[in-house]
């Protein structure tokens, strides 16, 4: 029951990328499972500090907050690579998107910052269970983030070669949702780790 | 007291209240379920020969797929089953919560266990002693057991007294067992814990209080003292270790290696 | 450069260890030289290892469950002969070793046994169950395969270098730490389960989009078969609970790697995270395991009382509850641990309150064979011996659910007769039927029947004499995982025990000899209509094995006995007045080198090669970035050739009298 060789090949049909979209937000599903879980193992642990250093004299307001503007704005230079995408424009999705790139290696960057500093003083994951949880719990998310920075600059790229055609687009619909759901984890992050140890 | 006889079955035929009130427990859950359990086994016999295709005599119906009364029995039954079951688990949890204390006229007999690599040392704090692989007690008299590990997890059990609860190292838990009458029985660790795990067992013997008296005595004799310096020497892992008497213990000894751990813990 | 791994890695530590090493390597070196002696290796590639059709992915998948059922057998055997023979004395095993053989036989049949043949079954039905020509994301279920097998290879490849886990197949911390264990056993579990961990969430992933997506017209959701529904059901917890196993070993690893101290007795680390999280996973895991048995025990038993199921959407109800209730009840794994009264006693109602719609369950398929006419195929002598055996399991889960009762049997061998007594009958033996009755619909011919009744006949009955002797043993205060012991009366239990895997060993060999005898025989057991068994759902419909497309068109659906109404109204087969070019997915080997550097990604983070591992990972990152440049991912099967294979299928059908 050999199929003929060699037919030619085709792009899938319309309705494979709404799948696609449901199986993505799947993933997303079982990835916030994940985060979730970090989050709880994270609260249960936030007091074992074995004497070591906590929350209050590791994080610095100041730098939390420049973490977010930056996350924040990321997804709003998201949204408009969206709309241009939308619009049809093809070098306009290309420029919002190395913006939104910028904007995350910004985050990124300050985020590598904060750990070094930590470890400078000794504040390193292998200190106490706090800081283990602490530095599981947020870089998790900068290994999402950074993913989701390479996952921006395949598209750019394929924005470039292919131009907007439905598998492109629907690729940076899905990265979107990605891009977007980081950012609803940071703000847990924000929330859970970092306000109630400075409030 | 090496050559006790012990009991085959100790979940069957136990020497204690508490582990007889979980047995029985147990029995009447059985009971409760062969209502379910019966009909099962009938109904499948029962159908698999009056059905069968070859030589069956029962009728055929094949588009019966749904009566609203069979369902409603078929979800009924167990249902009904287990919220009984769910009245009598509800309040044998609470009667045997290992941490409450027995009710008894006589104060219980205060033990610290400790699990190690791969024996158990037992003191008592009262009469200022310490063994190992060994746990003597007064019979008829409750023994109120603190608990923890100073290595990964452990299980402590003596069957025919009463259930298990897990030793774990930076924290305590606890045990509340009574032995009705004399006897000797077997203790171990259930929960496996490397190499040494299968000699990881311990006599327990239920003695008339005179006796227990006559052996703390006995005890309190031996040379042994139980310092930091000795403990460290019992911690390291050994197997099969024999039984050790220890005439005096570091006060608080028990705390210190619970506190060893607890660093960070929020207690 | 090497890491950690030198010459130390090899198994002389035993000569059983060596033995099995030796096995090992001969097989693997027999494998290969075989396929290269009849230069089949363009074959595999072309036609198995690249292709992207859900009924090949499905029967690989079935190929390394078996494949993984003989070796966590073994395990078995050699744990039923150390204790039958180990009273007073160290049997032929050292401790080390023994630790080794518990750990490794539960990590096999839990995750490279039982879920690769559900995954396989479901790969290889589902699809055709709801009327469709694949799965949603036929290159996702390829790489889902690649990655199981990577985790299934590192298993194996413990044997040969280095040892595996001795921490048992839940690792529970502070034993699995690295204070306890520093050796690569723990490693090689946690990056085992790792990879297949990631595989079956795709896999859920992939099942659920089809089944939501994918159905044929008219299939709405409450006309499905049950395995579809069962399917749906495991998916879901698939997606929803493996990330707790996921996390939980990820944490183990960092404590491990990096010194971190998540499950460490020091510095505020806490072991019962770790336990919280494994059995958070755990639990629903025995669900996933068990649901798709129930499904396939479903749809045999209406198919051999000839009648329709009993309570439908009873049914669908209670699979659906039970698999919510499943994550409500994950603290019975440890009421020993100490929690206050209300909360063993919460876990424990709850635990009781999941017996309600598997009870139901029970009650539906008797009453679907009340005036039925019933005919033993194995697959039903399967689900017979299943209803009779679970019973007793649920009972003894019951009573392991009354957290004081818990209290007297928890970690005695009575727990492992409980579990064995839900999984062997649960899960295996459904798992076994639907191997026996989907078997022509994967490969055109029928299974030898008379060798699948008496490899019933030995399973059953070895299950009975080496489990229920556990269940005494747990009576008489025996622990889990003994090496040795010392208790005279325990040695005629075991005795038995070891008599009863000898039974089953028996069962295994009767498996063996009829699929041999089958595959010889298969002239004659030619399955012509592709509906051998006279089904009703519409798997039965395609031709065995069916066309790479399924169905030539998509049929429409008006029952939830699908084909058995077509064949009422007598639809069944009518031949269409004309046909349609079919889209397929093309074949590619990018899920098989994504699965070669997941295991070499493995097998180097294991060994501290941190180059290798940081190699493999830039390897599959590549891979994923080079895949998602291929648009075209598919190829068109033109009408003139689906007409001529459809030509072929009718001949077929008329030779086989089904027209």
């Amino acid at each position: 029951m050999r199929l003929a060789t060699g037919a030619a090949s085709l792009l899938p049909e319309p309705e494979a990328y709404e799948q696609r979209a449901l199986g993505f937000w799947l993933y997303l599903m079982s990835d916030a499972i994940i985060f979730a879980l970090l989050f709880a193992t994270y609260l249960v642990m936030v007091d074992n500090t074995a004497g070591g250093p906590g929350g209050q004299s590791l994080f610095h307001l100041a730098h939390t907050f420049g973490e977010t503007l930056l996350l924040l704005t990321s997804s709003l230079t998201f949204g408009l690579a969206s709309l241009a995408l939308d619009a049809g424009s093809r070098s306009k999705v290309i420029a919002w998107l190395a913006v939104t790139f910028l904007f995350g290696l910004g985050f990124l960057a300050m985020e590598l910052f904060e750990f070094r500093d930590m470890l400078a003083v000794g504040a390193g994951p292998q200190r106490s269970g706090f800081l283990s949880a602490f530095f599981t719990l947020v870089g998790t998310h900068g290994l999402h983030v950074s993913a989701g920075l390479l996952f921006i600059l395949v598209m750019i790229c394929q924005v470039a070669v292919k131009g907007l055609a439905a598998p492109v687009a629907s690729r940076l619909l899905r990265l979107g949702f990605f891009w977007h759901f980081l950012d609803i984890v940071w703000i847990g992050i924000f929330s859970v780790v970092y306000l109630p140890a400075l409030l | 007291m090496d050559s006790c006889h012990l009991i085959r079955t100790p979940i069957l035929h136990p020497a204690g209240p508490v582990a007889l009130a979980e047995r029985d427990l147990l029995l009447s859950a059985v009971l409760i379920m062969l209502i379910v359990i019966v009909p099962v086994f009938a109904m499948t016999f029962l159908f698999v020969w009056r059905y069968r295709a070859t030589g069956g005599r029962g009728r055929y119906t094949p588009n019966w797929t749904y009566s609203a009364g069979v369902d409603a029995v078929v979800w009924l039954v167990p249902a009904a089953i287990v919220v009984s079951l769910s009245i009598l688990l509800w309040r044998e949890t609470h009667a045997l919560d290992p941490y409450r204390p027995l009710p008894s006229d006589r104060e219980p007999l205060q033990v610290e266990a400790i699990a190690q690599d791969w024996k158990w040392l037992f003191i008592y704090p009262e009469q200022d002693i310490a063994t190992v692989n060994e746990l003597v007690f007064p019979a008829g008299r409750p023994l109120s057991i603190r608990i923890t590990s100073d290595t990964v997890m452990n299980a402590f059990f003596i069957p025919a007294l009463g259930g298990q609860i897990y030793a774990m190292a930076g924290m305590q838990t606890r045990l509340n067992l009574l032995a009705d009458r004399p006897g000797c029985f077997r203790g171990r660790n259930m929960q496996y814990s490397g190499d040494g795990f299968p000699e990881q067992h311990f006599a327990a013997h239920a003695l008339p209080t005179a006796e227990f008296g006559e052996w703390v005595n006995r005890v309190r004799q031996s040379p042994a003292r139980l310092d930091k310096r000795a403990y460290l020497a019992l911690a390291a892992p050994s197997i099969g270790h024999p039984v050790g008497y220890y005439s005096g213990v570091a006060p608080g000894l028990f705390d210190h290696v619970i506190a060893k751990y607890a660093g960070g813990h929020t207690q | 450069m090497l890491g950690r791994l030198s010459t130390d890695a090899l198994p002389f530590y035993s000569w059983v260890a060596l033995s099995g090493a030796v096995i090992t390597v001969v097989t693997f070196i027999a494998v290969i030289g075989l396929i290269t002696r009849f230069g089949k290796w363009g074959y595999l590639w072309r036609e198995w290892l690249t292709s992207l059709d859900h009924k090949r992915i499905g029967i690989m998948y079935v190929l390394l469950a078996l494949v993984m059922l003989l070796r966590g057998f073994v395990d078995a055997a050699m744990m039923r002969a150390q204790q039958a023979v180990a009273h007073n004395s160290d049997g032929y095993l050292p401790p080390e070793h023994f630790d080794q053989i518990f750990s490794s036989h539960g990590t096999i049949m839990v995750f490279f046994m039982a879920m690769p043949f559900l995954t396989g079954l479901i790969n290889i039905i589902m699809p055709q169950q709801i009327g469709a020509r694949d799965v949603a994301f036929p290159f996702l279920n390829s790489a889902s395969l690649g990655l199981t097998a990577a985790g299934a290879g590192l298993v194996l490849i413990s044997l040969v270098i280095g040892r595996f886990s001795t921490a048992g197949w839940t690792g529970y911390p502070p034993y699995s730490g690295v204070t306890t264990n520093p050796g690569v056993g723990v490693d090689y579990w946690i990056w085992a389960i790792q990879l297949s961990g990631i595989g079956t969430t795709l896999s859920g992933i992939n099942f659920i989009v089809t089944i939501l997506k994918r159905r044929a017209p008219g299939m709405t959701l409450l006309r499905m078969p049950l395995f579809c529904w069962t399917t749906l059901a495991s998916s879901t917890l698939m997606i929803f609970a493996f990330p707790a196993l996921t996390v939980a070993t990820a944490l183990l690893a960092l404590d491990r790697v990096f010194g971190m101290h998540f499950f460490t007795n020091a510095d505020g680390g806490n072991l019962m995270n770790y336990i919280n999280l494994f059995w958070i996973w755990g639990h629903p895991e025995v669900y996933i395991l068990i649901l798709p048995a129930f499904g396939i025990y479903s749809q045999v038993v209406a198919n051999f009382s000839a009648k329709s199921l009993f309570g439908y959407k009873s049914l669908v109800f209670a699979t659906m509850a039970i698999a919510l209730l499943s994550f409500t009840v994950w603290l019975h794994h440890f009421f020993t641990m100490g929690a206050s009264a209300n909360v063993n006693a919460f876990f424990g109602i709850a635990t009781m309150v999941i017996a309600v719609p598997t009870g139901v369950k029970v009650f539906d398929w008797l009453l679907t064979m009340f005036r039925g006419r019933i005919t033993f195929h194995p697959a039903m002598l399967w689900t017979l011996g299943f209803i009779v055996t679970f019973v007793i399991g649920g009972m003894t889960g019951v009573l392991l659910a009354l957290p004081p009762a818990d209290y007297l049997m928890h970690n005695s061998t009575f727990l492992v007769a409980h579990f064995h007594n839900m999984l062997i009958p649960g899960a295996l033996f459904g798992y076994l039927a639907g191997y026996m009755y989907w078997f022509p619909k994967a490969f055109g011919f029928t299974l030898d029947q008379r060798w699948g009744k008496r490899a019933f006949w030995c399973w059953i009955i070895g299950f009975y004499l080496a489990f229920m002797p556990l269940y005494a043993l747990g009576f008489m205060g025996m622990a889990r995982r003994m090496e040795h012991y010392e208790i005279a009366a325990w040695q005629p239990f075991l005795v038995t025990a070891a008599l009863g895997a000898t039974v089953i060993a028996i069962g295994l060999a009767c498996l063996a000899i009829q699929l041999l005898v089958s595959i010889r025989n298969r002239a004659n057991n030619r399955d012509l209509t592709g509906d051998p068994w006279d089904g009703r759902t519409l798997e039965w419909l395609t031709t065995s094995p069916p066309a790479p497309y399924n169905f030539a068109l998509i049929p429409h659906v008006h029952h939830f006995d699908a084909f058995h109404e077509m064949k009422l109204r007598g639809v069944a087969y009518t031949r269409p007045t004309r046909y349609e070019d079919i889209l397929l997915p093309r074949n590619t080997g990018a899920g098989v080198v994504l699965g070669g550097f997941a295991f070499i990604f493995g097998f180097a983070v294991v060994w501290h090669i941190w180059w290798a591992a940081i190699a493999a990972l830039v390897g599959i990152l590549v891979t994923v970035i080079a895949r998602s440049f291929c648009d075209r991912i598919e190829f068109l099967v033109p009408a003139s050739e689906i007409e001529e294979i459809e030509n072929r299928r009718f001949l077929n059908l008329s030779k086989g009298n089904a027209l």
